[in-house]
């Protein structure tokens, strides 16, 4: 049973989305209890091989947030649990789990995988969509958070008939349990976040294009698969029937999603269109001769950068993007090639041979969803994903449970993350009175100063089961390290990670007084923040330990040379011991932060962010450019989904201006910031007065643009007005408006060209809202669209089929034939007449329109580069704000301290904006809360004796963390650690070596050098020859 | 070819946190196999990697250096201190070639942390490469040459970074660009004008300092011919660095 049962957050469903909340609320001072029914943290992101648009490697970027959540104490993850009961309410639930069993005790078990090579039974590797084998006791996934194994009831022999029980045997940490019982907790907390993801389209229930009977036919999640390295077939794709590389191959869009049949979704699922075109990118990384072929409905590239990426896939060679619905022909029954028919416009129906068939699969509600909705006592919405409302889609039905993820509809990463932080946010807000009450933190002896002791190096060199022992004879190396210079100690180890080893190096540090630690073992990695922490219990400073890696870098990559590989072992503990006894204590700075946020930009974003800021107990400066707050949204009256935006922006800008901790200061225009995270200065100037501002954040919230035409006679007839335009005259109830009997809208006005090579993502939606409500207002009115892709991604899919039923025509034109306008006198008044090509019909059409509304795209507001200068962030090609990791950190400036959300970032519906306010919020609160921020004792510093004032590192260091200062001695240059972030590129810049990289210095990677040589004869006679700088 | 069958290079190499090194991680997650040459030195950015350590480990007997980096546009830090290490490789194997040590056995390149095969499949290339060029002696005609010149290389890094710095700069910082510079006859113009011959003047003062010497003997030292010394000894005379003894036939060092 549980020790402690008491929390203030459980966060359902451990994908990317509830890591980044349980990170979020953890930093924030709260204690979180993170479930998940799957035996490893990681979600679906842990399958996926890279992300869109950047191709960063999915597993690379996720796993390091693994664990920083197993080792953060606000965290407790509780893997392959469920949760059966919920009761109480906002505040007070009382939450019933069970622990399912793994047959394996969790707190022995190392993940050294021993019992898996020895287990008999070989299954269908789950997390590699049953392409590969894998064992019926095995680790999830090689990066697994816990890293223990788990026994599949279903198919382990000993449970069939009892024969079979090798594994304990192989088991030297006695981990196995094959007659554990699941487990019942009950676990009391403040709120809950449901972050339980998405399941994904299955074609195989309707036998949709042959999926499940044709081996050549995949989904897009098992290409996934076998594109990754850690795939069924390591990275390279070999179809199933045959093993061979498949040469054409073709990708069916919209599988399950954007129809009505039953079985399938209506919605669009919103990703599958830039997930397809990363995987023909990396398709033709892996075979720059394949023939990839896509047959598509709409491209939806309407998130950042999407534009660029589909443009760079459409241009690589034998890359075929056809726009056409297809069906599956035959399969040949030699080759089991498949068949794939589909239509042209100019030769009709045509069938194509393919080598493999990707689905790209939509995405479904979590599975089960009812019985989450049953338990949670949440509702559903439409398409059973889970009811947000429009003015907050991180909140459920049911107070103090919060929704965050890809169950609240489809999304992509970036969005799951923000909606994470939002909820995270929200729960702080509810919460705020008890933050910081559950706080652990870690309580550690007081640190040893060894100041004038000669170095006392212990080693430790670990067995890993036999990951390395195996291979590498390791009695040999610890016969070797205690040779070596400084070493006092050396011992082996079984596990040197396991919690019981870990504290016998922290034994021997203070028994044998060691002043150095060397652990031979894995990856600095993953491991080195463990072992540091080890160094603190035994008492001495954590920068004083080393970690040589002869697992990764030696046992596991010379399996088959175990003479070569211990000699190699030895040598890199040679090299890690001359390191460790050059090792320096180093502190890690603590600065105070300032409570206080600045939020700039007072539209509906900035708003949001401030309330959110100021209900989670924080002082907040808000800054409007204008007289009034608002922004945008004072121009728009009702969102797609029927949102009385005026009422919802009034009632916001009465709740910020009531809020006591939110001091607003309208016509402000910012004059000069300086600081750094946890300590900016920002001087204001308001109408004519001055203010002073100390904050320790700062959220950007300055919003966008509208663009303004200069095409298709906008601004020569009156007749031809914005979509935003019309939407105001449709509530003023304009004439011209209320008379018009013909309507032409077109798309893609400023954007989607050379000069703006981006979507403005809101247009399709906003055409559709104004084309529906035009409808109502005036049912009889002719309307047609002129698009050249309709982006109502998501469930605004639902809008787009309602208007089309509505009557409203939609034509699609190409970019190098637009639409054309003109105006002609009919009966003595100026008449509009809109000629395009009709691409379905192949025809040209002309439709006389009484009005023109454009489709005026977003454009990043005029004061960016300004605002890009003062708080030293960045802008993208396109003028928007750039993020510091478009996956993982997407509100998040690579400056420290400063957030960003709302349009500033890029074009967005109302709602998106205030989820991402929400995640700004979030984020910003793990500053805030914080007494002091700390920075890495690995920063760079300056021996001001050696400094000659040249200014090389100063201009290649973009964080400007350095700096001239005037010293007695002249001008030196000066480094602020709090801005360093210790790439140590001014080091190797320097021409004197005055300045330097703490734990990576000159002479500490020097001794490396010296070390690895230390036995070559040739070294004496060159130490010579360079002398002894 | 038995000598080469017995060969165990030993290199060197430096892997950067967060690409590279996550990338030979990868690999062994991975159980890919390569050869077992490679001793890692972990640095945080490829751009730390000082020109020192490069001819420190060549001085120490290093039969290859490997430099692993992000992908060029990947680097974790803002600095994108991967294309200072591109530079730095780029002069560094001007520098060996100089001193008369193959440039191939410097080796950079990208690795994420994604990469384990392509890790494995640069180790596997390298390695042979390396085991084909055989020991670093190979390279070496005349271990004093070496010695000395590796000496002067080293003393003349904070020169080095000065010129690299204030002339010897690609322009725009896209991969293209910098290949393009530090393959363009700018580039060797400059790097000759600006570092080689500074380094050969410097060479032969060093060689005239312990005592006086004849052209033939220069040219010996210096594995030059008769006309290249005899241009490096009328620029060092127009500086009034040395002078000519035309009785006994031999440079002098001005004092």
């Amino acid at each position: 049973m549980m020790v402690n049962n008491y929390g203030d957050v459980m966060i359902v469903g451990a994908g990317i989305s509830g890591i980044q909340a349980a990170l979020d609320l953890a930093q924030t001072g709260f204690r979180v209890y993170l479930v998940d029914k799957s035996p490893a943290i990681g979600g679906k992101m842990s399958q996926l091989d890279k992300t869109f648009p950047t191709n960063d490697c999915s597993m690379c970027i996720e796993s390091p947030k693994f664990i920083e959540c197993d080792r953060h104490p606000n965290i407790e993850i509780l893997s392959y649990t469920e949760v059966d009961r919920v009761e109480g309410e906002a505040g007070a639930f009382r939450i019933s789990l069970t622990k399912k069993p793994r047959y394996i005790i969790e707190e022995k078990c190392t993940g050294c995988s021993t019992c898996v090579e020895y287990c008999p039974v070989k299954i269908p590797d789950p997390f590699n969509q049953n392409m590969s084998m894998n064992r019926a006791i095995h680790i999830y996934f090689s990066q697994a958070v816990p890293l223990i194994t788990y026994v599949d009831k279903d198919t382990c022999l000993y449970f069939q008939d009892e024969k079979c029980n090798i594994c304990v045997g192989a088991c030297k940490n006695e981990a196995i349990d094959l007659h554990q019982e699941p487990e019942k907790l009950e676990i009391e907390v403040g709120a809950i976040i449901l972050s339980p993801g998405y399941e994904v389209f299955d074609p195989g229930l309707k036998g949709d294009y042959g999926y499940g009977k044709m081996p050549n036919v995949v989904t897009s999640l098992d290409f996934e698969r076998l594109l990754c390295a850690t795939g069924p077939f390591e990275g390279e794709i070999l179809r199933p029937s045959d093993h061979k590389h498949p040469h054409k191959i073709a990708w069916i869009q919209c599988v399950g999603s954007r129809r009505v049949t039953p079985g399938d979704n209506s919605y669009c699922s919103g990703v599958c269109c830039a997930y397809t075109q990363k995987q023909v990118i990396l398709t033709k990384d892996h075979h720059a001769d394949a023939e990839c072929t896509v047959f598509h409905n709409d491209i939806r590239s309407f998130g950042k950068d999407f534009e660029r990426f589909y443009q760079r896939t459409e241009n690589l060679p034998d890359v075929r993007f056809i726009r056409s619905y297809v069906s599956i022909g035959k399969e040949d029954t030699e080759t089991k090639n498949v068949t794939v028919r589909y239509s042209t416009y100019n030769e009709g129906v045509k069938e194509e041979e393919f080598d493999l068939v990707v689905l790209s699969v939509g995405l479904n509600p979590p599975a089960n969803v009812e019985n989450i909705a049953d338990k949670f006592g949440i509702e559903l919405n439409d398409h059973n994903f889970c009811y947000g409302s429009p003015t907050n889609p991180i909140k459920t039905s049911r107070p103090g449970i919060f929704v965050s993820g890809a169950f609240q509809g489809p999304m992509d990463i970036p969005e799951s993350v923000v909606t994470a932080s939002g909820a995270s946010a929200l729960c702080s807000e509810l919460l705020a009175h008890r933050r910081g009450k559950l706080d652990r933190e870690r309580v550690y002896p007081e640190e040893r100063n060894v100041e004038g002791e000669e170095p006392r190096v212990g080693v430790f060199v670990c067995h890993c089961g036999a990951n390395i022992g195996r291979v590498v004879d390791v009695p040999s190396v610890v016969e070797y390290a205690s040779t070596l210079p400084n070493v006092v100690h050396a011992q082996e180890s079984l596990f040197a990670c396991s919690t019981d080893n870990a504290q016998q190096i922290a034994n021997q540090i203070k028994e044998k007084g060691l002043n150095r630690v060397v652990v031979a073992a894995c990856t600095p990695r993953t491991h080195e923040p463990l072992f540091r922490d080890t160094c603190r219990e035994g008492g001495i400073n954590p920068y004083f330990f080393e970690m040589a890696n002869i697992r990764e870098h030696c046992s596991w990559v010379h399996s088959k040379e175990p003479k070569e590989a211990t000699q190699k072992a030895k040598e890199i503990v040679r090299m890690s011991v001359a390191r460790s006894a050059l090792l320096e204590p180093l502190m890690e700075y603590e600065l105070p932060v300032d409570e206080r946020g600045l939020v700039v930009g007072g539209g509906v974003a900035g708003m949001t962010a401030a309330l959110s800021l100021a209900e989670q107990g924080f002082e907040v400066y808000l800054l409007e450019k204008e007289s009034e707050l608002g922004g945008m949204a004072r121009r728009i009256h009702y969102s797609l989904e029927g949102l009385d935006v005026q009422e919802y922006l009034n009632d916001l800008i009465k709740k910020v201006y009531r809020n006591p901790s939110i001091h607003v200061y309208n016509d402000a225009v910012i004059k000069s910031t300086a600081g750094y995270v946890g300590n900016f200065t920002t001087d204001v100037e308001y109408g004519s007065m001055k203010k002073e501002i100390k904050h320790g954040i700062a959220i950007i919230a300055t919003g966008a643009d509208e663009y303004k035409p200069v095409e298709y006679l906008y601004g020569e007839s009156e007749n031809v007005i914005t979509n935003i335009e019309l939407g105001e005259k449709i509530d003023l109830e304009d004439e011209s408006v209320l008379n018009a009997k013909s309507m032409v809208m077109i798309q893609c006005v400023g954007c989607r060209n050379e000069d703006r090579n981006y979507c403005s993502r809101v247009c399709c939606s906003h055409s559709i809202k104004n084309a529906i409500r035009m409808k109502q207002v005036t049912p009889d009115i002719d309307i047609t669209i002129l698009f050249r892709d309709m982006r109502t991604y998501g469930f605004r899919e639902d809008y787009y089929r309602k208007a089309s039923e509505m009557d409203v025509k939609f034509i699609r034109y190409e970019p190098d034939e637009k639409p054309r306008i003109e105006t002609f006198e009919e009966g003595g008044k100026q008449a509009l007449r809109v000629t395009a090509n009709d691409f379905v019909l192949g025809t040209g059409l002309a439709i006389d329109a009484d009005l023109v509304v454009l489709a005026a795209a977003v454009i990043p507001s005029q004061s960016n580069e300004k605002i890009s200068r003062l708080f030293k962030v960045t802008l993208g090609p396109d003028g928007f704000f750039t993020e510091a990791h478009v996956k993982l950190r997407p509100v998040d400036f690579a400056a420290e301290g400063v957030f960003l959300c709302g349009t500033a970032h890029y074009p967005k519906h109302i709602t998106e904006t205030i989820s991402q306010a929400y995640g700004a919020a979030g984020r910003a609160a793990t500053i805030l809360t914080r007494d002091a921020v700390i920075a890495s004792g690995s920063v760079c510093s300056v021996d001001e004796n050696d400094c000659v004032s040249c200014g090389a590192c100063i201009s290649v260091c973009s964080y400007g963390a350095i700096e001239f200062v005037e010293t007695p001695l002249g001008k030196k240059a000066r480094v602020n650690p709090v801005l360093c972030k210790g790439d140590g590129l001014c080091n190797s810049k320097c021409p004197t070596g005055a300045i330097f990289l703490k734990h990576f210095t000159n002479d500490e990677i020097s001794s490396q050098i010296d070390a690895l040589f230390s036995d070559s004869p040739v070294k004496k006679h060159f130490d010579k020859a360079v002398g002894d700088e | 070819m038995s000598a080469a069958h017995n060969f165990n290079p030993r290199i060197v190499g430096f892997l950067c946190n967060w690409c590279c090194y996550g990338g030979a991680d990868l690999c062994g997650v991975s159980r890919f196999q390569y050869p077992p040459y490679l001793r890692v030195i972990r640095v945080m950015c490829s751009g730390r990697v000082d020109p020192a350590f490069v001819l420190q480990s060549f001085a120490r007997g290093t039969d290859g250096v490997f430099i692993g980096g992000c992908h060029i546009n990947d680097c974790h830090y803002n600095t994108e201190g991967n294309y200072d290490a591109f530079a730095m490789a780029k002069m560094m194997k001007k520098l060996m070639e100089y001193i008369g040590i193959n440039p191939e056995r410097l080796r950079l390149e990208w690795v994420s942390a994604g990469e384990g095969i392509r890790f494995a499949e640069i180790m596997n290339d390298y390695g042979n490469k390396i085991k084909k060029l055989g020991p670093l002696s190979m390279d070496i005609d005349s271990e004093e040459k070496i010695h000395r010149r590796i000496e002067l290389v080293t003393k003349m890094i904070p020169y080095i970074k000065l010129v690299e710095r204030e002339k010897l700069r690609a322009g725009i910082r896209t991969e293209q660009g910098y290949q393009d510079f530090y393959s363009s006859e700018e580039f060797e113009k400059l790097f000759k004008e600006l570092i080689e011959e500074r380094l050969y003047l410097s060479e032969i003062t060093g060689l005239l300092r312990s005592k006086p010497l004849s052209s033939g003997d220069i040219a010996k030292a210096m594995e030059m011919s008769p006309s290249e010394v005899s241009r490096y000894m009328n620029s060092s005379s127009r500086y009034g660095l040395v002078s000519y003894n035309s009785k006994d036939k031999v440079f002098t060092l001005e004092a």
